[in-house]
């Protein structure tokens, strides 16, 4: 707990600045506090809504998938088709691209390539169906269809150049307990 | 709603299947969300004070001037700065439509808005690291701009 709270000490201060900010702006009914306490509730919501379920998730798939199955279907040397499955995958989530983070760091522990995490995050930051269904609904077929053809070709250039930059010695940091990036190396340097 | 109930059944299912496996999925998920929980948080709220300094109405008024290729400029900046749920931005991007922004600008604020995320910089660097954090972003940020142009050079051909 101790080290909890002293790890995090920043975020909690700004966080708890703002609870008694927001606290103020309901005693006082001052608008802007107020206005920022509701847009605040609202993306609160928006993330309420699906993270504490994909990080449920990833417990489950990193209890229960073996590390040499996800390494052999998308760790390097897999392929193409094994990208394919990366895009697929990442249409299927919801959330904003923060929610992708953890994932890509489960996903990377269990022995996904680089360029298949980067695929991952281009792909989950333009191609969620979910999203794709509210775009339609509020731009139109046309927009989406064209954003969306236009989108992949640039997402897949961008994940092999940030390959190519950062492929070689690449690390996700383990952000699920006291360990930090040694240890989450050391993960890897026992594949090997 | 569906996606919790999904994650409660095979919850329920691995519970059935292993309970020491299930234990520890469940401990290493929460600690997970615990260590992230104040860093989404406090991102949160700050984002709740620009957006409420700043207001939909001005974003509207940024973009929709004719201003030709300012709107653009303007439409990535607000895109790459702003962390607007999905949820608000469509219905904003509808509206902005309608008030005479054209698409190809809205394609610029929609992609800079999904693909690039300056106030989660923090965050994308406890997991990537500064350098892959910057470059992504950057990338990114090249990336829906070539998606934007090309959109406003096609858009009425089709």
């Amino acid at each position: 707990m101790k080290t909890y709270l002293a790890k995090h000490r920043n975020d909690l201060v700004i966080v708890g600045l703002f609870a008694l900010a927001f606290a103020f702006s309901f005693a006082l009914q001052w608008d802007f506090g107020l206005r920022t306490a509701g847009s605040f509730a609202h993306s609160f919501r928006e993330m309420i809504s699906f993270l504490p379920a994909i990080f449920i998730l990833i417990g489950l798939v990193d209890a229960w998938v073996p590390r040499e199955v996800v390494a052999r279907h998308t760790g390097k040397g897999s392929g193409w088709k094994s990208s394919v499955w990366m895009i697929l995958l990442a249409m299927l989530q919801v959330g904003p691209l923060y929610g992708a983070f953890p994932v890509a760091c489960l996903m990377w522990k269990k022995g996904t390539s680089p360029r298949n995490i980067f695929i991952y995050l281009g792909a989950f930051s333009t191609l969620k169906l979910p999203m794709l269904g509210f775009e339609i609904g509020f731009l139109g077929l046309k927009f989406t269809l064209l954003r969306t053809v236009l989108s992949v070709p640039v997402f897949i250039l961008i994940a092999i150049t940030m390959d190519n930059m950062f492929g070689k010695d690449f690390v996700i940091n383990d952000v699920s307990g006291g360990k930090g990036p040694k240890a989450a190396a050391g993960g890897v340097g026992a594949k090997s | 709603m569906t996606l919790y109930l999904a994650t409660f059944a095979l919850l329920l299912l691995s519970l059935a299947a292993n309970r020491q496996k299930t234990i520890k999925a469940l401990k290493t998920g929460t600690m997970m969300f615990l260590n992230l929980l104040p860093a989404f948080l406090s991102i949160l709220m700050l984002v709740a004070v620009v957006l409420t300094l700043i207001g939909p109405e001005t974003i509207r008024d940024w973009l929709g001037s004719n201003s030709g290729s300012m709107a653009y400029v303007v439409a990535a900046v607000t895109g790459s700065i702003a962390l607007i749920p999905g949820l608000v931005a469509y219905p904003m991007s509808g509206m902005l439509v309608d008030n005479g922004v054209t698409y190809p600008v809205i394609a610029v604020f929609i992609t800079t808005l999904m693909m690039v995320g300056i106030v989660t910089l923090p965050l994308e660097k406890k997991f990537f690291g500064i350098k892959i954090a910057v470059a992504r972003n950057a990338l990114n940020f090249a990336g829906a701009l070539v998606i934007g142009l090309t959109m406003a050079l096609v858009w009425n051909l089709l």
